[in-house]
């Protein structure tokens, strides 16, 4: 190493070195430093409790943290956009030849910063209501117990304590707080918070007004009245409470959520208590003007009294007047009492004038006529009931008759399309019946000529015989001639008897075989023929 | 007679009140006589009551005394300068 430095007469670090080397001139240069710019990129805080952010101005930028312990201190904590002058050391961060800058303490830079802060702050507690004029509560006239939070040294308090004392001496309750710097803003809301906690009957007299007093400052000074946690504690105050901070011009935000604003600590003094001796006068002089005017009432019942009993007549005078209208009275009674039942005469005669027959008859004659009026209406009605009856069973006939005639003629109709009909169906069948009947006679002809050339005349005629027995019945054989029967021949123009010859005999075949031949001697040809024609009948 | 036990409880605020309410009332001289005797003794009462509230104003200053944890423990007398 010594060997190389020699050559190029140039130290060589390692990067260790050289970082460690530059952390330590920037340390040194910069260990404490104070710088200006405008907060950007803020994060945090983080779960770690630390904050990084930028701060940057026209022309760079330079990387910043604060750690959580000196966050948790701050007055002002760090907000995006805000104009601040931080102090602290700037170090490097060897991992990756970054530096920053550690923040030690923050302050906005310039009012500006400040008051748009405030009205920020403002605008978003008045959102919540916590300024509403519904909030505030009316002082007590007369308080018996004052806590004041303020300084318990410097001009303040003594101003409060001077001015009570002038006008009204009272018991007073100082809580010690600081009234700016770091961890004031906690000490005045913890005093506000600790006066309304205490009860109202304990070993420490509860106050009944409280006055949150500070003396004048620059924004900066009164910067803990603008503080969230302050402002919260004075508009949660169920004590009515006066904020006085700072002098007339200066405003914080507790002034908005006190219950009255007085511009300076004398002055919260002055709307605490009234004048004392003026009180005193104010009492005696009531006590003065109430006893002058029961006085002066009393007089006045004197006076009326003495007028009163001055004005009473006497008692004579009292009674001479009632007297004489007895008097009067008692000697117009008797007169009073016949001119009554005249009175009473004479009605009684107009109404027994009245009650006579006259009035009975007019009665009935009235009701005589209503009778009329009424059987008039009576047959009236009937007539008129009766008339609509008959115009109403008129409208009916009329359109029965119509309705009939109108049924008639299509039944005329009707019956004429029948008959019609009927003569066409008569005359059908008379043709049809006239034709059946030629028809069935030209069959009844054939029939029977056929029946003519068929029948056993026609055999008859052409010379043969038919056999009967005595009876009548035909006898178609020779064998059921008996000899000795009587037999009928019947030829085409007559009849007549024969005997077949033989003896009558029982032998039922024999006989009968010769009975032919006992015939045909008789009439040869024709029991020839009759043979023939029972051969020929038996053709049949 | 007039109770008059109550007036000692009130504050000075009420019994001034009350006070002029009963002088404006004789002031209209329409209090029949028996009343206006009773309101007057009332008034009378009332006048003790406010003059004993004023003249019990006592000029005692303490400052509350606290312990480590900002809980207050008691008073002492307040020392200035």
């Amino acid at each position: 190493m010594a060997k190389i430095a020699a050559l190029t007469n140039t130290a060589e670090f390692s990067v260790t070195e050289l970082s460690a080397a530059l952390k330590r001139t920037v340390e040194d240069a910069y260990g404490h430093v104070r710088v200006r710019g405008e907060i950007t990129g803020f994060r945090g805080p983080h779960a770690s409790g630390h904050c990084y952010f930028s701060l940057k101005d026209e022309g760079a930028k330079i990387e910043a943290v604060i750690w959580k312990g000196v966050h948790g201190r701050m007055r002002f904590k760090p907000q995006e956009g805000l104009e601040v002058i931080a102090t602290g050391k700037l170090t490097t961060y060897p991992g990756s030849s970054k530096y920053q800058i550690v923040i030690e303490a923050l302050e906005p830079a310039g009012v500006g910063a400040l008051m748009a802060l405030m009205e920020e702050r403002k605008a978003k507690l008045a959102a919540e209501g916590l300024f509403d004029a519904a909030r505030k509560q009316l002082l007590p006239y007369l308080p018996e117990v004052i806590g004041v939070v303020t300084s318990p040294t410097g001009a303040v308090i003594r101003d409060i304590l001077h001015r009570l004392a002038d006008r009204f001496p009272r018991r007073v309750l100082v809580w010690p707080v600081r009234v700016q710097g770091e961890g004031s803003a906690e000490q005045v809301a913890a005093a506000i918070d600790g006066f309304n906690a205490l009860p109202p009957d304990g070993p420490i007299p509860r106050p009944d007004l409280l006055i949150v007093a500070r003396g004048g400052g620059s924004l900066e000074d009164l910067w803990s009245f603008n503080e969230e946690i302050v402002v919260r504690a004075a508009a949660a105050s169920m004590i009515p409470l006066i904020a006085a901070v700072g002098h007339e011009t200066d405003v914080t935000l507790i002034d908005f959520a006190a219950d009255k604003r007085a511009p300076t600590p004398t002055a919260a003094a002055e709307m605490a208590v009234p004048v004392r001796a003026e009180l005193f006068v104010e009492v005696t002089g009531l006590s003065r003007r109430m006893m002058l005017c029961w006085q002066r009432g009393q007089e006045r019942r004197r006076t009326e009294l003495r007028a009163a009993a001055r004005a009473l007549p006497a008692a004579s005078d009292l009674l001479a007047l009632p007297r004489q209208r007895l008097d009067t009275a008692s000697a117009a009674l008797p007169r009073a009492l016949r001119a009554s039942s005249h009175a009473h005469q004479r009605r009684f005669a107009q109404a027994s004038a009245g009650l006579t027959l006259n009035v009975l008859r007019a009665q009935l004659a009235l009701a005589g006529h209503r009778l009329d009026a009424a059987g008039e209406r009576l047959s009236r009605c009937g007539r008129t009931a009766l008339q609509q009856r008959r115009e109403r069973f008129d409208a009916l006939a009329a359109r029965l008759q119509t309705a009939t005639l109108a049924n008639l003629q299509a039944r005329r109709h009707h019956l004429a399309r029948e008959q019609e009909r009927l003569q066409r169906l008569s005359e059908r069948s008379r043709r049809a019946f006239t034709v059946a009947i030629q028809q069935q006679r030209a069959r009844i002809h054939h029939a029977g000529q056929l029946l003519g050339a068929l029948s056993y005349r026609g055999v008859l005629a052409r010379g043969f015989a038919l056999v009967r027995d005595e009876n009548g019945a035909a006898l178609p054989t020779a064998a059921s001639i008996a000899p000795g029967a009587r037999l009928m021949l019947e030829f085409a123009d007559g009849r007549i008897g024969a005997i077949a010859d033989g003896e009558p005999s029982a032998r039922g075949v024999q006989p009968q075989a010769m009975a032919e031949p006992q015939a045909k001697p008789v009439r040869s040809a024709p029991a020839k023929r009759a043979a023939k024609s029972s051969d020929q009948g038996s053709l049949f | 007679m007039a109770d008059t036990d109550d007036v000692k409880t009130l504050s000075f605020e009420r019994a001034i009140e009350e006070l002029e309410s009963i002088v404006r009332r004789l002031e209209d001289g329409k209090v029949p006589l028996e009343e206006s005797v009773a309101i007057y003794e009332r008034g009378e009462a009332l006048k003790r009551r406010c003059e004993e509230l004023l003249r019990a104003a006592e000029a005692r200053v303490d400052k509350i005394t606290t312990d480590a944890q900002g809980q207050p423990t008691g008073t002492a007398p307040l020392d200035m300068e």
